[in-house]
């Protein structure tokens, strides 16, 4: 499989990082590049640590050990500061969307604009309108969050993330939870505000068909390390028998279908209840 | 030994709470003076959490004055007493009732309020949501909630207070016998503007801090589930009261005690 040319033109650059919660340790000499302009999704079964990576990119964790870059900075030794300047240039979409529910759609696009820019009403309207039109929902700008339906949603969430025209856009698990138009349509947009906008992308998910089909290049994790890596191509032809069971969906395999317990038999026989 | 581990184990968590609550404070007062220059957001909280608790205050501080009418008139009168019916409702309502009765008031209506929505805005994701917006929610969120309880609380408390001595008035005057002038009089010649009514003030201006502080600790520490934040809220109601009332007692003290 190949890997990403670590010499070309990188956005985000994640050397040996080592976490744990607690005792459970998530990450173990993690490596990965995302590259800057494309689409790159990482994926893996849930409880792996994907939306940690994010909380690392956005420097709301700091890992253990190692280094996260973003755009060539080294983002754990940032001061609160410079922490939010480089957020400035960050969109992130959560997974529950994290709309303020108390704004409607059009204040909700607009607080990010209004709260880094000193710019006039007209043009933030302008900005907010443009932003709507991208995503389809600019008769929508006048409801409140409530009153939206899943899909729209993560869409209203989509275009309050590419507000300030960042550099980087995180997505958070964006197909979960979708009916099959709605799904549709957020896949359509992740590519097309990525290749509109010339942005970089990062896009979370345990969807493997709706991830490969948007990405540029995968990457797999599993056992706190990059199991697989490659293009949507590569990984579907790999021989790697934890990467074939995660794209094929396959419940049994180095991923264990049971969680370890003790010999069936021998629970069968034991007095209830047990200790 | 289970039991004394446990005991420690509260303690551990009890002081680390405790730090957490004072850096959540610190961080808080300086987000305060950014947000002075946004007027608009605290006029919007000033709103939720005092315009909006001013018919319970209005409506307990007109029955708590009407008791105190009826009870202070019917101990009084043995005594032939009845003339300091005015003394005995304001000093009540200065000195304890108003700052202490819409402290419990205000951490039951606008405290639980003010837990319930920051725990939510965090189970909702919507403070991280901020914070990846590089718009620091101690700031934007907490601070202008926690400045408009400070504000409001002391100001609840002179409505309380006021129509509570309405209220003995109604009782004392319209219903019972005494009269009117010597109502107003006995009150005007026996309360001191600086031993009553700026002790009481005080009082409120302290209670409205502690008891807002401790409503947005609580929803900024709550656990991001509908559990935590049941939990959070309820945990706010209860500290803060007994805080107003622990508070209570250690203020009159280095008030009105001559010890």
């Amino acid at each position: 499989m190949s890997q990403v040319d670590k010499s070309q033109d990188s956005l985000i650059q994640i050397r040996d990082v080592g976490f744990s919660f607690g005792d459970h340790k998530i990450y173990d000499h993690l490596d990965m590049t995302i590259p800057r302009g494309k689409v790159t999704a990482i994926m893996g079964p849930s409880g792996c640590g994907k939306s940690t990576l994010l909380n690392f990119i956005g420097g709301r964790l700091k890992p253990d050990t190692g280094d996260i870059r973003v755009n060539d900075v080294s983002v754990p030794s940032l001061n609160r500061r410079d922490l939010y300047a480089l957020r400035k240039q960050m969109g992130m979409m959560f997974q529950s969307s994290a709309l303020l529910t108390d704004l409607n759609v059009f204040e909700n696009i607009a607080f990010p604009i209004y709260e880094h820019t000193e710019l006039p009403d007209e043009l933030v309207k302008n900005l907010v309108l443009s932003k709507l039109q991208m995503v389809g929902l600019r008769g929508a700008r006048h409801l409140m969050p409530a009153e939206l339906s899943g899909g729209m949603t993560r869409r209203v969430a989509l275009a309050r993330a590419i507000a300030l025209d960042p550099m980087l856009v995180m997505y958070d698990e964006p197909f979960t939870g979708l009916d099959p138009i709605s799904l549709g349509v957020i896949v359509k947009l992740i590519r097309e505000v990525n290749d509109a906008l010339q942005m970089t992308s990062v896009v979370v998910t345990h969807d493997v068909a709706e991830g490969c089909s948007i990405a540029d290049y995968v990457y797999l994790l599993g056992q706190g390390r990059v199991i697989g890596q490659g293009t949507p191509e590569e990984m579907s032809g790999t021989k790697s028998p934890e990467v074939r069971q995660f794209m094929g969906g396959l419940p049994d395999g180095p991923v264990a279908y049971h969680y370890p317990a003790r010999d069936y038999k021998e629970d069968l026989f034991q007095d209830w209840p047990d200790d | 030994m289970t039991s004394i581990r446990l005991l420690g184990r509260w303690v551990i968590n009890s002081v680390l709470r405790l730090g957490r609550a004072t850096m959540f404070l610190t961080a808080t007062l300086v987000g305060v003076f950014w947000i002075l220059r946004r007027f608009q957001l605290i006029l919007q909280q000033v709103f939720a959490v005092g315009v909006l608790t001013v018919l319970i205050i209005a409506v307990s501080g007109l029955f708590v004055g009407m008791v105190l009418g009826l009870q202070g008139y019917n101990t009084l009168v043995d005594f032939g007493a009845e003339s300091s019916l005015g003394l005995v409702v304001a000093l009540s309502l200065t000195r304890e009732l108003g700052p202490v009765l819409t402290a419990l008031l205000f951490a039951g209506r606008a405290g639980s309020a003010l837990t319930a929505e920051i725990g939510l805005m965090k189970a909702t994701s919507q403070l991280a949501g901020m914070e990846m917006m590089a718009v620091d929610p101690i700031e934007r969120v907490m601070a202008p909630r926690f400045l408009a309880g400070f504000i409001a609380m002391p100001l609840l408390a002179a409505m309380f207070t006021a129509i509570g001595v309405l209220g003995g008035y109604l009782i004392g005057v319209g219903m019972l016998s005494v009269d009117s002038g010597v109502y107003w009089t006995s009150m005007q010649e026996g309360v001191d503007v600086y031993d009553d009514i700026l002790n009481g003030v005080i009082k409120s201006v302290v209670f409205g801090f502690v008891v807002t502080w401790i409503a947005v600790f609580e929803g900024y520490d709550a656990a991001p589930t509908s559990e935590g934040v049941s939990r959070a809220t309820t945990r706010t109601v209860v500290i803060a009261s007994l805080a107003v009332l622990g508070l209570d007692f250690i203020l009159t003290s280095l008030m009105f005690s001559e010890i």
